[in-house]
C-alpha cells in the first residue's frame, strides 16, 4: 500500500524505536503533524521556541544514550533549532533534527519561510539531507539515524519539502544502510594497545582524564578497572563528570579553567596521561604550550581527526572507550604508585575542592552542596552555562553514571529548563534539578509553559545574583570591575512560576536552604526555588584565559589582595 | 586527492570544510573518476605535514567523502591546463607561435588582435610560459588547477593510506 512522505517519516520513526519528538508546529510540517494521531506510540512534546525542542532533545538523548528527535517548521523554525544543533554537534550528542521546507517549486525563489537550513548547519551537523524524492526518505531517514548514533555521536537535521510530505509511494524500509564513505573504527589497533599499555606499566606519575566519550561509550567499569588495577588517579573534564565515581579515593574531580587545584596540579606533573573520550578543549587544558609539560601522553577517542588537533598524542589509540579499555586493562599488570598517590593527597589538603567559606550570605556553593546531602546524590544534575554550571560541577559529587548532563562545549545560556525537560522525559523514575543562572533562565523561560502542559516533573533551582555572573566576574578580575551592562533586572520568578501554575518558593538565608528543597522534592510536580545568593560570588580557583592550568587563582589570593 | 561521492552539495561541503576549519586551499579541481558515481578531487593544500594531516581527517569525516591521501610524498604526475589570451598584432604573431611551439602548446582561436593559446603541464610549465607571454599583453588567463595520479599501482591497491 502506498503511503505518504509524512506516514513514511512515522513509520521509519517507529521502527527507529523513537518514542518521544520535541517540536512546535509551522505551515511546512502540517502534514507531518496531520499524520501523528495515527501515531499514537510518538509522542510529540509541544515546545515553546524551536530551540526549546533542540535542547530537550539534547537533553532526552543524553539521559537515554539514544538519539533525541526534534521538528521544527522550514525558515524562522530551522533557524531557530541552531543554537541546539550546534550545542549536540559540539557535545557529540546523538539527534535526529527534521525540519519543513517549502514545496519544491519554491525551493530557491526566496519563498514566504524558505530558509536554506542544510546550507546553515552544514558546519554544525555530523551529516545533513535536503529531500527532493519521497522514495529516497525512507533511506535517508534510516541513514540519519546510523549516522547519529554510531562512533562518534551526532546531529543530523533532514530537510523535507512539504510537497514530499504529500507524496505518496511504496514504503520500504532498507534493511541496512550503505555509505561508502562512512568508517568507524570501534576497537583499537592492538600495536597501540601494547605501547599505550606499555607507558601505563612504565608511568611513575600517571592520570587518567576521563571526557564525555566514557558516558557515550559507557565504559565506567572499563574505566574503574583500568585505575584501580593500576593505582591510577582520574581527573574529569566538565562532561566527564559522571564517568566515575566522585566519592572515590582515586577521584581527582575536575580539571581546568575552574577545575580542582589538585586535578591542575596533577596534571602539571603528570609523566603519562591517558586521556580518554576528550578533546583537549582549551577550557580544559589552558595554555596547551604549558600543558603537562613533563608528561607523555596516550590519547583514545573513537574520532581520528581528534588525534593530535590540540595537543600531540604520543600513543593515539582511536576506537572506541570501552573495548580499548578493556583490551588495555588485560595488558597492564598491578601498580602502586604510593609517592605520587600520597602527594596528591598532600595536594588535595593544600587545595580543598569543595570547602565552603564562611558567611552569613546566601553562598551558591551551599546551595549546590545542600542539593547533594538532601538528594543524597541520587539525581540528575541539568545545567545551562555560567558560575551556575562551575557551582554545580563543582559542589555536587557526581558518584552515579552519567548523572550530570550540562551544555559544554557551545555552552549556549538557557540550554538549562528545555534539556531538563527531555532529561525528565527521558528519565522520568529520576529526580531532576535544573540548576539555573538568572541569565540563562530567561533565555527560555517561555519553557515553563512546556513544564505545566506536559507534566514534567523537574526541579528547578535559580542561582539568582542579579548579574550575568560569570560575565560579571571576568569584568572584576580582568576589566577592572566594571561592570559594564552586567547587572540584571529580574522579574518575581516566584510569581512567574506561580503564572505557569508552578509551586516556588524564594530563599534569602543559609537556614531556609534545606527546608525548601525538602520541600521541592517532597511535591509530586514541578517546583522553582528562587534562591537569592551573593551577588558578587565568584568561583574560584580561575586560571586566567592564555595561562598554564597549574597557574590558578585562589580564594585566599584574591581575598587577600581586595585587602 | 580525495574520491568522493558524486551527489550535490559535495563541493559545497568540501569547500565549506575548509573555510570553516580555517585550511587554505592552493588550488582544487573536480571531475568524474573511474568509478560511476564518483568524482576525484585533487586539493593542493600548504601547510605543515601537522596541518595537512588534520585536513586529510576532518576530510575523511565527511560522510560523502569514501577515501582521502596525501599524496605529497608519492611518486606522482601532476598536470594543469591554461588557457591564455594573449595580445598578438601582425607583427608580434609569430615570435608568440615560436614560443608556444616550444612549449608544446597550442593556439586553438585567432582573432585579428589576439590568440588564444592553451597549454597543458605541471605548474612550473604554465608559469614559464605566462612569464614569456606577458611581455606581449596578456588579456586573460583560466586554469584548472593541478590534477594528480600517483604512478603505477592505484593507491587502492597498494592499500595506502
Amino acid at each position: 500500500m502506498k503511503k505518504t512522505g509524512a506516514q513514511i517519516l512515522c513509520e521509519c520513526l517507529v521502527r527507529e524505536g523513537v518514542e518521544v519528538i520535541f517540536g512546535i508546529l509551522g505551515g511546512a510540517v502540517l502534514p507531518i503533524y496531520d499524520t501523528f494521531p495515527q501515531y499514537p506510540q510518538l509522542r510529540h512534546i509541544l515546545v515553546r521556541h524551536e530551540q526549546g525542542a533542540a535542547h530537550a532533545a539534547d537533553g532526552y538523548a543524553r539521559a537515554t544514550q539514544k538519539a533525541g528527535v526534534c521538528i521544527a517548521t522550514s525558515g524562522p523554525g530551522a533557524t531557530n533549532l541552531v543554537t541546539g544543533i550546534a550545542c549536540a554537534y559540539m557535545d557529540s550528542v546523538p539527534m535526529v533534527a527534521i525540519t519543513g521546507q517549502v514545496p519544491r517549486p519554491f525551493i530557491g525563489k526566496d519563498a514566504f519561510q524558505e530558509t536554506d537550513i542544510t546550507g546553515i548547519t552544514l558546519p554544525i551537523t555530523k551529516h545533513n539531507y535536503l529531500v527532493t524524492d519521497v522514495n529516497d526518505l525512507a533511506k535517508v531517514i534510516k541513514e540519519a539515524f546510523y549516522i547519529a548514533q554510531t562512533g562518534r555521536p551526532g546531529p543530523v537535521l533532514v530537510d523535507i519539502p512539504r510537497d514530499v510530505q504529500q507524496e505518496t509511494t511504496e514504503f520500504i524500509y532498507p534493511e541496512k544502510v550503505e555509505l561508502p564513505g562512512y568508517k568507524i573504527i570501534s576497537r583499537g589497533h592492538p600495536a597501540q594497545i601494547k605501547k599505550a599499555a606499555k607507558l601505563i606499566n612504565e608511568a611513575e606519575r600517571p592520570v587518567i582524564i576521563a571526557g564525555r566519550g566514557v558516558v557515550i561509550s559507557q565504559a565506567y567499569n572499563e574505566l574503574k578497572e583500568l585505575a584501580e588495577k593500576a593505582q591510577i588517579p582520574v581527573v574529569h573534564t566538565l562532561l566527564g563528570l559522571g564517568s566515575f565515581p566522585g566519592n572515590h579515593i582515586l577521584d581527582l574531580g575536575m580539571m581546568g579553567m575552574h577545575g580542582t587545584g589538585c586535578a591542575n596540579k596533577a596534571v602539571q606533573n603528570a609523566d603519562l596521561i591517558i586521556a580518554i573520550g576528550m578533546r583537549f578543549d582549551d577550557r580544559a587544558t589552558g595554555n596547551t604550550k604549558y600543558f603537562a609539560p613533563s608528561a607523555r601522553i596516550i590519547h583514545i577517542d573513537i574520532d581520528p581527526a581528534e588525534i593530535g588537533k590540540n595537543v600531540p598524542a604520543e600513543v593515539p589509540v582511536v576506537g572506541d572507550a570501552k573495548s580499548v579499555l578493556s583490551a588495555i586493562n588485560n595488558e597492564i599488570g598491578k601498580r602502586e604508585h604510593v609517592q605520587w598517590l600520597s602527594q596528591l593527597e598532600e595536594w588535595k589538603r593544600e587545595y580543598p575542592a569543595q570547602e565552603i567559606r564562611e558567611s552569613d550570605e546566601l553562598l551558591p556553593q551551599y546551595v549546590v552542596r545542600q542539593i547533594y546531602e538532601v538528594t543524597q546524590g541520587d539525581c540528575i544534575v541539568v545545567t545551562g552555562v555560567g558560575q551556575n554550571q562551575m557551582w554545580a560541577a563543582r559542589y555536587f559529587t557526581y558518584i552515579k553514571p552519567n548523572s550530570f548532563i550540562s551544555a559544554g562545549g557551545l555552552g549556549p545560556m538557557g540550554f538549562e529548563l528545555p534539556a531538563a525537560i527531555g532529561v525528565k522525559i527521558g528519565r522520568p523514575d529520576e529526580t531532576v534539578w535544573c540548576i539555573a543562572g538568572d541569565g540563562g533562565f530567561q533565555m527560555t523561560i517561555q519553557e515553563l509553559a512546556t513544564v505545566t502542559q506536559e507534566n514534567v516533573a523537574v526541579k528547578i533551582a535559580v542561582m539568582n545574583n542579579g548579574y550575568l555572573g560569570m560575565v560579571r566576574q571576568w569584568q572584576e578580575l580582568f576589566y577592572g570591575r566594571r561592570y559594564v551592562d552586567t547587572k540584571l533586572w529580574n522579574p518575581d520568578f516566584v510569581k512567574i512560576a506561580e503564572a505557569y501554575n508552578i509551586p516556588g518558593i524564594r530563599v534569602q538565608r543559609r537556614e531556609q536552604v534545606v527546608s525548601a528543597i525538602e520541600k521541592a522534592m517532597q511535591h509530586r510536580g514541578a517546583f522553582l526555588i528562587d534562591f537569592l545568593i551573593e551577588p558578587e560570588e565568584n568561583i574560584y580557583p580561575m586560571v586566567p584565559p592564555g595561562e598554564s592550568i597549574g597557574t590558578f587563582i585562589e580564594r585566599r589570593e584574591r581575598e587577600l589582595a581586595k585587602k | 586527492m580525495a574520491l568522493v561521492e558524486d551527489k550535490p552539495g559535495v563541493l559545497n561541503r568540501v569547500a565549506s570544510l575548509f573555510r570553516r576549519r580555517g585550511f587554505n586551499i592552493e588550488s582544487l579541481a573536480v571531475g568524474s573518476s573511474e568509478i560511476p558515481g564518483f568524482s576525484r578531487m585533487t586539493i593542493v593544500v600548504g601547510g605543515s605535514s601537522a596541518e595537512v594531516e588534520q585536513v586529510r581527517k576532518q576530510l575523511d569525516k565527511l560522510v560523502n567523502v569514501v577515501k582521502v591521501s596525501d599524496i605529497t610524498e608519492e611518486e606522482i604526475v601532476t598536470r594543469e591546463l591554461a588557457l591564455i589570451k594573449v595580445k598578438a598584432t601582425s607583427s608580434t604573431r609569430s615570435e608568440i607561435i615560436q614560443i608556444v611551439d616550444i612549449f608544446r602548446a597550442n593556439i586553438i582561436d585567432v582573432a585579428p588582435s589576439s590568440l588564444i593559446v592553451e597549454v597543458t603541464g605541471d605548474e612550473d610549465k604554465v608559469n614559464s610560459l605566462l612569464r614569456l607571454l606577458r611581455n606581449f599583453g596578456i588579456k586573460e588567463v583560466a586554469r584548472t588547477g593541478r590534477i594528480a595520479l600517483t604512478r603505477g599501482a592505484s593507491l587502492e591497491e597498494r592499500g595506502s593510506g
